[in-house]
């Protein structure tokens, strides 16, 4: 498939920018990657327009001191990423280079580092034998990297079908070295080894059905799995202004849903936040395995300072890593903050080619692009009948706080899980702000998460959440009342609506995510308290006067909030549970 | 910066003139080389084919079309040494206080960003003496912060106050669209202070043309480079104001026909604030860059694209507020935030920092309750009328942007207002804590 090539060369005619236009003397084709050949290094490119005998190429550096005439290479490749054993715990930059071993203290221009190392030797299982017969994604082997199964598969790109006339016995191998070969159709072999690329703008679908998802997605945060679930291979987006603690709670995802494998996508934002991640997650233990979060963990890291072209690269190399452990049957999650950032490299680009803008100088296939790339999450089930999948979660920033913007109206179309993060609860410290009204599930409306629900935590618990919702928006409707005709021109019983729904909000959806034991909430121990909370609504009480109702609600509040931070079932646990009955007890009307 | 080489060529057509660009047909120029056109510094912003486009730093205002331009092959650079410390220089780094030329090493100015992984956890603080950031909003070394301030505001004698104060080794202001009145205020309180060998500015005044304040920022952060990665020190970067810089960015780009996007702004204007905030850093070497920043904004609108963007990129914003109550400015504890201050207070503070601070403002803002509460003809309860003389007190002898005491004093300060007014119980702090610091009965 490599036979050698003439490809097309070009020089440079215009610079605008990271913008360069290329004269070329032979085909291009879009998205092909070309390198410029500046003074002493070369600085990669992509095509981003072709028009007559000029490709518009986006450099993925500094454009600084190039000169028209300046030549450039075309490679006939598009945009591709690096697959194989040893991508876990690797920091990366937008476009696969591994930043922990380049040189400086400074990002060099054109210093592109390996993504992988083919030289490490890794421990080869082979699953397969000589005559079987095999398509792109079949297993052919499997090592174990990090202590995760990682399979080596039938090159995603191979079409058709393929013998497998060798492959290699038990052992350790390097991961450059041929690990088996195939024949195809007319005999051609082809080597395989641990490593294969692929081009990241393309989708890899090597699986053979793609199901509605119906796995919950544990993610610990009350807020999300009670309310507003997620699922194995569901997609769900953050919008909220700055300071409404859209990383914190992406970071709080990022440390505690069950998954496999995390990739996380810093695209655009602050380089202090990815310093954060660097520092912690090599401390911090995977509740799942007991060993450091790191090594389940993928970083991309492309911080705003870093060349704006590789912002949009980034998530999609974050995506098709992604895809590489889906398709080894594992359940990968993906996260990308902010794809604003991303949406905006968009944008840059669009208007430096004089492109007619969409709204807010957004180009007009924005939503396309967006629900594009949120199609490609999923659940899946893989030839061999395993499953796999993906779930993405994307943050918006959206200017000035208004979701009435392009990208957040985009993402709402593509995505199927809403969190707002309100700047109203993020003001009153009501932690994660995600506003329990305005945000929504799809999920929890399909037939098939719900079956899930009732049989794996309890026959009756979407009926619960729906409750739970409707209590919290009679809370709110009770609190519009009071303000509008003071404590004491509404009935008894608005306040304690108004308080029942305090309880739902201090007991369930607000969470510490910075305490040991509050911020991971298991779905058993939500289940508990859920239905704790549920019986405080159900209960009725009897005050004297409104005076009574908030001292009385936040002493329960405060029992409950010790609950939280005890170890579930543990001593200090009941106690507070008990001292929490005896309060109820108190004004308990028989 | 501006000496050019023998048999250079020398165009004379100049083909197009806006109010900030010119373009000419010339050879072998790279893109963002610099230029001068009659002897006014100018940068290539685009080049198509032997066309090429500059924009002039100086304004092209009686630019004739067969001005002489000359290419310097290079992009601009700022001459970096020990001789920097103690001068005021213009947005092209030459000296306006009547001083030497610098002698120095010649560096090109907005150079490569750090690699992330080379970055180190901030993790010390970096102290003003002003309670309303200590004690409320602690600034950490390596950290960008912004004031979001109303014209009107006293921010410029705020950062002079900073600058005096603070713990760096040195302080490198960037002075974008001073007025000359401003810039004589910096000149003259650097002087006075005697502080004047650890600071140094780069100053472009209302009275030099817009377009030059573009280079001030990458001036400024290219000497605080060569401190904090060369001598290892604590270099504090102040730049004010940020808004004429965005606003200079968006004259460039509407004349050079970009599409805007919100408020008038270039759709780049993320990625152009971001690469100049995110100059700070924390080396693990122990030099470190601090940025505090002023941003005026419109009748306190932080949704307009200026402060909107910049909020995305900086750790944090501080408001400045008049509070009637005590006639002076403060620090507004309510709107302002420092997100890296968890990574310092009570760790390289004492220990009751975090319980005092929150403490403190909640006491706050259960006084602005009670204050609401007045407004509105209700009754108040002791306690709100305890909260309210507290209020008054913590304004005046903390938030007040004149007070001047280390972080120890401030939480001494803090513990002696909650003994005037409260019980225990109604600070709700941890017991151990209040065991310790709690003031004893008179």
């Amino acid at each position: 498939m490599s036979a050698a090539q003439n490809y097309t060369a070009g020089k440079i005619t215009g610079i605008i920018a990271n913008l360069v236009i290329v004269e070329v003397d032979g085909p291009v084709s879009q998205n092909e990657i070309c390198f410029i050949q500046s003074e002493s290094v070369k600085l990669m490119a992509e095509v981003i327009k072709v028009n007559d005998n000029k490709a518009y190429v986006q450099v993925f550096e500094s454009t600084r001191g190039l000169k028209p005439g300046t030549l450039v290479e075309f490679t006939g490749a598009m945009l591709e990423v690096t697959l194989g054993p040893g991508l876990l715990s690797r920091n990366y930059d937008g476009l696969q280079h591994n930043l922990n071993t380049m040189e400086g203290l400074f990002l060099k221009k054109g210093d592109y580092t390996r993504a992988l190392d083919e030289d490490c030797i890794w421990p080869f299982k082979p699953v397969v034998k000589a005559g079987d017969v095999v398509q792109a994604g079949d297993f052919l082997g499997e090592t174990i990297e990090n202590q995760v199964r990682h399979r080596i598969m039938v090159p995603f790109k191979f079409e058709d079908r393929y013998t497998v006339k060798m492959v290699a016995e038990e052992g350790e191998y390097e991961a450059g070295n041929t690990i088996a070969v195939l024949t195809d159709r007319k005999n051609n072999e082809f080597d395989i080894t641990m490593i294969q690329k692929w081009p990241v703008k393309l989708a890899v679908r090597s699986y053979r059905e793609k199901p509605r998802p119906f796995k919950l997605l544990e993610t610990k945060i009350r807020t999300i799995d009670t309310l507003n679930p997620i699922v194995e291979g569901g997609t769900g987006f953050i919008p909220g202004p700055f300071g409404s603690g859209k990383t914190v709670l992406q970071h709080a995802i990022s440390k505690q849903a069950d998954a496999d494998v995390v990739i996380i996508a810093a695209c655009g934002e602050r380089a202090n936040e990815v310093v954060e991640i660097f520092a912690e997650f090599p401390k911090l233990d995977d509740p799942r395995t007991g060993r450091k979060l790191m090594e389940r963990t993928i970083i991309i890291a492309n911080t705003s300072n870093m060349p704006v072209a590789s912002r949009e690269a980034s998530v999609y190399t974050a995506m098709t890593i992604g895809e590489y452990y889906r398709s080894m049957g594992l359940k990968v999650l993906l996260l990308a903050d902010s794809t604003s950032r991303w949406a905006q490299a968009l944008r840059e680009m669009s208007n430096r080619m004089e492109e007619l803008p969409g709204p807010d100088g957004f180009p007009v296939d924005l939503p396309a692009i967006i629900s594009n790339f949120y199609s490609r999450a999923g659940y899946v089930y893989l030839n061999n009948g395993e499953t796999g999948s993906i779930t993405f979660i994307g943050t918006v920033s959206p200017a000035g706080g208004n979701l009435k913007e392009p990208v957040t109206e985009s993402t709402k179309k593509a995505a199927r899980c809403f969190y707002a993060l309100s700047q109203q609860r993020a003001d009153s410290k009501r932690y994660p702000a995600i506003d329990p009204i305005e945000s929504y599930s799809k999920y929890i409306e399909y037939p098939e998460l719900q079956e899930y629900l009732a049989k794996h935590v309890s026959e009756d618990w979407v009926g619960k959440v729906m409750q739970v919702r409707n209590i919290l928006i009679r809370g709110k409707e009770a609190a519009e009342q009071i303000n509008i005709l003071g404590d004491d021109g509404v009935p008894m019983d608005y306040h304690q609506i108004l308080w029942k729904a305090e309880v739902i909000d201090f007991v369930i959806l607000q969470q510490d995510a910075f305490d040991e034991i509050d911020r991971s909430t298991p779905m058993e121990r939500q289940h508990y308290m859920l239905d704790k909370v549920l019986e405080v609504y159900h209960t009725d009480f009897s005050f004297e006067s409104f005076e009574e109702v908030n001292p009385f609600f936040k002493r329960i509040i405060n029992s409950f909030r010790q609950m939280n931070y005890a170890v579930f079932r543990s001593d200090d646990f009941n106690r507070h549970e008990k001292e929490l009955h005896n309060i109820i007890e108190e004004r308990k009307t028989a | 910066m501006r000496e050019t080489k023998a048999f250079q060529k020398i165009y004379t057509r100049i083909t197009q003139i806006t109010k900030a660009t010119c373009s000419l047909q010339a050879e072998d120029v790279g893109y963002e080389e610099l230029a001068s056109i009659n002897g006014r510094l100018a940068q290539v912003v685009k080049i198509m084919g032997d066309h090429v486009t500059l924009q002039v730093f100086g304004g092209t205002e009686g630019i004739p079309s067969n001005a002489e331009v000359m290419f310097f092959g290079h992009p601009p650079t700022i001459k970096v040494g020990e001789d920097l410390a103690g001068r005021f220089f213009n947005a092209f780094g030459e000296p306006i206080d009547g001083g030497p030329e610098v002698e120095g090493e010649e560096r090109e100015t907005g150079g490569p960003s750090v690699n992330p992984v080379r970055r180190k956890q901030p993790s010390e603080l970096i102290t003003t003496g002003i309670a309303g950031i200590d004690l409320n909003n602690t600034i950490v070394t390596g950290q960008k912060i912004p004031f979001f301030s109303d014209p009107d505001q006293p921010y410029n004698q705020v950062m002079a106050m900073v600058a005096l104060r603070a713990e760096a080794d040195k302080i490198i202001l960037g002075g974008m669209g001073l007025t000359n009145d401003d810039y004589l205020f910096y000149k003259n309180v650097f002087d006075n202070a005697g502080a004047l060998d650890r600071i140094i500015s780069f100053v472009n005044t209302t009275e030099n043309p817009p377009v030059e304040r573009l280079l001030v920022p990458d001036m400024a952060l290219t000497a605080a480079e060569y401190f904090a990665v060369e001598k290892n020190e604590k270099v504090l970067v102040l730049l004010t104001d940020m808004t004429l810089y965005a606003d200079a960015l968006s004259i460039v780009s509407n004349r050079m026909d970009q599409i805007p996007s919100k408020d008038s702004m270039p759709g780049s204007l993320y990625s152009d604030l971001a690469r100049i905030y995110e100059k700070a850093v924390q080396f693990p070497e122990g030099g470190s860059i601090t940025i505090i920043a002023v941003t005026t904004i419109s009748g306190g609108d932080i949704t307009h694209a200026i402060p909107d963007n910049t909020g995305y990129i900086t750790e944090g914003q501080l408001f400045l507020r008049r509070d009637s109550d005590i006639g002076k400015v403060i620090v507004d504890p309510f709107r302002s935030l420092s997100r890296l201050k968890q990574l310092v207070i009570g760790k390289k503070t004492r220990e009751d920092h975090p319980q005092v601070m929150n403490a403190a403002i909640r006491l706050f803002a259960d006084a602005a309750n009670a204050k609401t509460k007045l407004e509105n003809g209700f009754d108040l309860t002791h306690y709100d009328e305890r909260t309210l003389h507290f209020a008054k007190e913590y304004s005046e002898q903390l938030l007040a942007i004149d007070v001047n005491m280390n972080v120890d004093a401030m939480l001494n300060t803090a513990w002696k207002l909650f003994e005037r007014h409260f019980k225990p119980a109604e600070v709700s702090i941890r017991e151990e804590l209040v065991n310790k610091y709690w003031v004893k009965e008179h």
